[in-house]
């Protein structure tokens, strides 16, 4: 390529939308990176509305499967509620409008017949603040699973609850408490059930909001090991604040700002060289 | 701006300036070391010695630098490029000093005995190769790649004379083997010269890279 094609086509690439063809690449890092790169879940066009307030502009992107992709941005730039568009958390709330299509495994979840109760259990969520039930450590795991009639009888409810606490990686701490409160466990011990709750239910797809960061540094570290095994057989978007807990936990990474998605690439693409100054100046530290 | 970002900017700022100031004291240490050759001025290359104490001082210092700004601020995309540039110009600077330093051995040496022949070519290559490193540095310093790119190219005339001069020295030696010890040194010399350029070349790379974050050394040079 000629050095002006080349630079004409990196031009392009800076001021394009984010298109579909433009997916993540695969990273160098064996180890980080699944061979298999296939959108779980993509995103396009998508506008977002409260009331007549337009928060999200023409999102376009890719969440590879059995990859985390982190959301970043500043306060208010969307990131959360891009996140809750993905499982129709923003259902919830009146006078919200949706625009452009979200799909998983290519179906469009906003399509009028999609049952939400069999989505969110597809897609699960896990929030900023860890909210278990004021219940046992058993019960809280084992919620979604009686109210959704999964299990069959109580020695399969016992091993999914089990099975779900050890993917939690808190089953060695809580095996011998299983019939007490829930809240008497630590913040990070608390979230950490928060995610095995969700797991009860095998989502294929999990949500994140900011879900370390009320931790203190070894919970969240706890965590971040934990992301790193669940990305082995779950796709993982998570919105954080941190920037070097998404260096450290993230294939890929997504910079929004105002509503918009000013950049999406690999993680190491990203945090050493981005394409855009906006998000440069982001993750340097000297925005705004 | 943040506070802690002004902090980083101050530190990074230093980091700058002690490289410059690195750069400058390698540049001055092949010029001087070249002089007290041509010139004959051994004081002048001991000099040369005495001074690289302070170099590798200065190559410490931007060790230590560079530790706590990742340290403490886990600088990202431009500002991790530049740190880990710095980085790595520091020993590259630090061993162009100690190829000035050689040189400077060899002119005490040399010194001693009568003048093989006239220097002609060698203040060419030895000021060649301290341009190199002044233009190296202000590459850095304006964070110029085009000016970086360039400059790599000037290692083609550093082989070029290199080779001459290589050649020259041969005919010497084969006619009169009593000159093979002055023309071994002097060989030397312009082999430390050569290194010094490839050196620049190196940094040149790095400069690419901190630039446009991107990788060109082992790579076939564009055209």
């Amino acid at each position: 390529m000629s050095m002006g094609a080349e630079l004409e086509a990196s031009r392009e690439a800076r001021t394009s939308a984010p298109s579909i063809s433009r997916r993540p690449e695969v990273r160098r890092d064996d180890a980080r990176a699944p061979s298999s790169t296939a959108a779980k879940m993509r995103v396009e066009h998508l506008n977002f509305f409260y009331g007549d307030t337009k928060v999200l502009h023409d999102i376009t992107i890719d969440f590879p499967e059995k990859r985390v992709t982190a959301l970043i941005g500043p306060s208010g730039c969307g990131k959360s509620t891009l996140l809750r568009t993905l499982n129709r958390m923003n259902d919830t709330m009146a006078e919200t409008r949706v625009e452009g299509r979200v799909l998983l495994d290519g179906e469009d979840i906003y399509a009028p017949r999609v049952d939400v109760v069999r989505l969110r259990q597809r897609v699960g969520m896990v929030f900023q603040k860890s909210n278990p039930f004021p219940k046992t450590v058993f019960d809280n795991v084992a919620y979604g699973l009686r109210i959704n009639g999964l299990v069959r009888s109580r020695s399969e409810l016992e091993a999914r609850v089990e099975e779900s606490l050890r993917r939690a990686a808190l089953w060695d701490e809580v095996k011998d408490r299983l019939h007490e409160s829930a809240l008497m466990l630590s913040g990070g011990q608390q979230q950490r059930l928060c995610i095995a709750r969700a797991l009860a239910v095998r989502p294929e797809v999990l949500l994140m909001d900011e879900p370390a960061s009320a931790l203190d540094p070894i919970a969240t570290q706890k965590i971040e090991e934990l992301i790193y095994e669940l990305k082995k057989a779950y796709t993982i978007i998570i919105v954080t604040h941190n920037m070097q807990q998404a260096a450290r936990i993230s294939d890929i990474t997504g910079f929004l700002w105002m509503g918009r998605l000013i950049e999406v690439g690999p993680t190491v693409k990203i945090f050493t060289n981005p394409e855009e100054k906006m998000t440069e100046d982001y993750i340097t530290g000297r925005f705004g | 701006m943040p506070e802690t970002h002004r902090r980083l900017d101050e530190e990074l700022n230093a980091l700058r300036d002690k490289v410059l100031l690195l750069g400058g004291a390698a540049e001055g240490a092949v010029r001087k070391a070249m002089a007290s050759l041509i010139e004959r001025d051994s004081d002048l290359a001991r000099e040369v010695l005495a001074e690289d104490d302070v170099i590798d001082q200065m190559e410490l210092e931007i060790d230590e630098l560079t530790i706590d700004i990742l340290a403490l601020h886990t600088p990202a995309a431009r500002d991790l490029r530049f740190v880990m540039t710095a980085a790595k110009l520091a020993p590259t600077l630090e061993r162009m000093a100690d190829h000035a330093c050689n040189i400077a051995r060899h002119a005490i040496d040399l010194n001693e005995e009568p003048q093989l022949k006239p220097y002609i070519d060698l203040p060419v290559m030895g000021n060649l190769a301290a341009d190199m490193i002044k233009a190296g540095m202000d590459a850095f310093a304006e964070e110029d790649a085009e000016k970086a790119r360039a400059l790599i190219h000037h290692d083609d005339r550093i082989d070029a004379l290199y080779n001459q001069i290589f050649r020259e020295l041969l005919t010497y030696m084969i006619e009169d083997p009593k000159t093979i010890s002055r023309a071994a040194k002097l060989l030397f010399v312009v082999k430390h010269l050569e290194r010094i350029a490839d050196y620049v070349t190196n940094i040149c790379e790095q400069i690419v890279y901190m630039v446009e974050g991107r990788v060109i050394k082992h790579k076939p040079l564009e055209p």
